[in-house]
């Protein structure tokens, strides 16, 4: 690699076709993600774990390795030549990653990853906000990291959390949030917009409407979501929509919160310190424009230039597109596992009613052994409880298998996981 | 021939020996695999300073169920004290079996809460030695 590229021509770079030039369906990108080159004791790696986080592709590696070698610096107050480049490329990914979904960048905020987010507002919004007799609502199928920061605001406000139930098909019921709000202490709805164990993708626009007819404010982890459908905040209109990089084809350490302006600017700041601030006297400070109020200290520079390369590349690809590859591989998914005797399915059962993740269980097998089993033929798969206890006691299981889409996996993969289903039945003689 | 799924795993682990519960008991524990979810529980029964019998129970992989049920017949009859100091060399010993740093939780979980059961201590084993 010679000279680093300017924003524009990583932008263009990424772009593996040009607009207008529709790319083959199914897609098959995989010469883009070097890892997908490595082999697993002489096998071809299936990478089947992108819910987890998602695998690179070459033009983040390259971005975030151009920004280290040739435009490092502090951003945002020097102004010799690389802190302006460093600045420029640090808020110009602000500015694509805000387009990416329909957001803003002043209401973009970069925060480490989707948890912080969430804390974030259950931290400056929540303690504000929240007191005796208030209820916060979330669903049995949150991950943890949208249920442990609403237990503990609400055990230090005195509030209540409660939860939507999750049917047996792995689905909300409208119903059961109207009575919910109904109730008329709700005064936040958190809810994932598709989830990381059972795939469901929720109606979150008109959760989000009914939450604000009700004066409630609502939080929406898109966590799965922005990674394989497209998004629209402002289509949306959740009041919060969280979500992280590296699930996104984007680097570990970044995360974004887009909020409504009004809220943002009514709220305290999260964490203090440098960047966040005006003016900083002896007993008091004042704090900076949005989004840098929330921003404190040195933000994750080159994981913005990361997360902005990775937008750039989904962009490139088109989120319609990913979307019907990855619904295709997870049709083809659930019509190969329907053949497996003792083998169940969790969550929807139409593969339009759910993302790119199929969890399951084999009945006989545990989940931990379904994986290792798979591991040896260079089947990746998670196995346990997908950080989402209370939703693993609602089903009734203690853990499941998981196997999860990037838009890198091609029809092969679910073969190679299939088989090495077959295979490991017969291993446990089933 | 799998190297970790060996014929007598997979038995023990279809065919748990001492399975269950125990009416009446003198010791119990109950633990869980943090990282998995799984859950074990051990009922004990003595017979003066003697295991006279025990039984396990709960939910896990193929390797946690099959180290509890091979455990349990070498444990029951053992004397107390003895069973108190076994560490995990002897369980893995026992199983025979090449477990890695992330499957040695699973193995050992049993010994984790027999141990708990003698000797109250439920914090074996203790950071550094569980090889995770």
């Amino acid at each position: 690699m010679t000279a680093g590229p300017s924003i524009a021509s990583a932008r263009a770079e990424a772009a593996p076709a040009g607009p207008g030039a529709p790319l083959p369906v199914p897609l098959d990108i995989r010469g883009d993600f070097p890892i997908l080159a490595r082999e697993i004791d002489g096998r071809r790696l299936v990478y089947l774990d992108s819910a987890a986080t998602s695998q690179k592709p070459e033009s983040v590696i390259a971005a975030i390795d151009d920004y280290y070698r040739a435009h490092n610096a502090n951003i945002h107050r020097g102004v010799y030549t690389l802190a302006q480049e460093a600045t420029d490329l640090f808020e110009g990914a602000r500015q694509r990653v805000a387009a990416f979904v329909g957001g803003e960048p002043a209401t973009t905020i970069f925060t480490r990853n989707a948890t912080e987010a969430i804390n974030l507002v259950a931290y400056s919004w929540g303690r504000t906000h929240l007191g005796p007799g208030d209820a916060v609502l979330i669903t049995q199928m949150e991950h943890h990291s949208n249920i442990v920061p609403w237990q503990l605001l609400c055990a230090e406000r005195g509030a209540e959390l409660r939860y939507l139930e999750v049917s047996d098909s792995g689905q909300l019921s409208l119903a059961q949030l109207e009575s919910e709000l109904a109730r008329g202490d709700v005064r936040l709805v958190a809810v994932a917009h598709v989830s990381n164990v059972l795939g469901t993708i929720n109606p979150i626009a008109e959760i989000v409407a009914r939450a604000r007819a009700a004066g409630a404010v609502s939080l929406i982890d898109g966590s799965q979501a922005v990674p394989q459908l497209t998004v629209d905040v402002s289509a949306v209109g959740a009041d919060f929509y969280a979500w992280t990089g590296h699930k996104a084809l984007g680097p570990t350490g970044i995360g974004v919160l887009q909020g409504r302006a009004e809220l943002l600017e009514a709220m305290p700041p999260f964490l203090a310190g440098g960047d966040m601030i005006a003016s900083v006297d002896f007993q008091s400070s004042t704090w900076n424009e949005l989004p840098w109020k929330f921003e404190a200290g040195t933000s994750m520079i080159a994981e913005a230039v990361g997360l902005g390369a990775a937008v750039d590349y989904l962009t490139g690809l088109g989120m319609e597109r990913v979307r019907a590859h990855e619904r295709a591989l997870v049709a083809e998914t659930l019509e190969r596992l329907a053949g497996l005797p003792d083998l169940r399915v969790l969550g929807p059962a139409d593969a339009d009613a759910r993302g790119g993740v199929v969890s399951f269980v084999i009945e006989g097998i545990h989940p931990h052994d379904i994986a290792e089993l798979l591991n040896r033929q260079g089947v990746s798969i998670r196995a346990g409880h997908h950080c989402a206890m209370p939703l693993m006691r609602r089903l009734g299981v203690p853990a499941t298998a998981r196997a999860s889409f990037g838009p890198y996996n091609v029809s092969a993969d679910v073969d190679a996981l299939a088989d090495a289903l077959a295979g490991a039945r017969r291993t446990f003689e089933l | 021939m799998d190297d970790l799924y060996r014929d007598f795993i997979l038995e023990h682990y279809k065919r748990p020996r001492n399975f269950g519960e125990l009416e009446p008991r003198d010791l119990e524990a109950h633990d869980y695999n943090p990282l998995c979810g799984d859950e074990m529980g051990v009922h004990i029964r003595l017979d003066g300073d003697r295991i006279a019998a025990l039984r396990f129970h709960g939910h896990g992989c193929a390797i946690s169920q099959a180290a509890a049920s091979i455990a349990s017949e070498e444990l029951i009859g053992m004397r107390r004290q003895e069973a108190a100091g076994l560490d995990a060399d002897w369980m893995l010993e026992l199983l025979g079996i090449p477990i890695s740093a992330t499957r040695r939780k699973c193995a050992l979980l049993n010994l984790k809460v027999m141990r708990g059961a003698l000797t109250g201590d439920a914090s074996w084993p203790p950071e550094g030695d569980d090889g995770a």
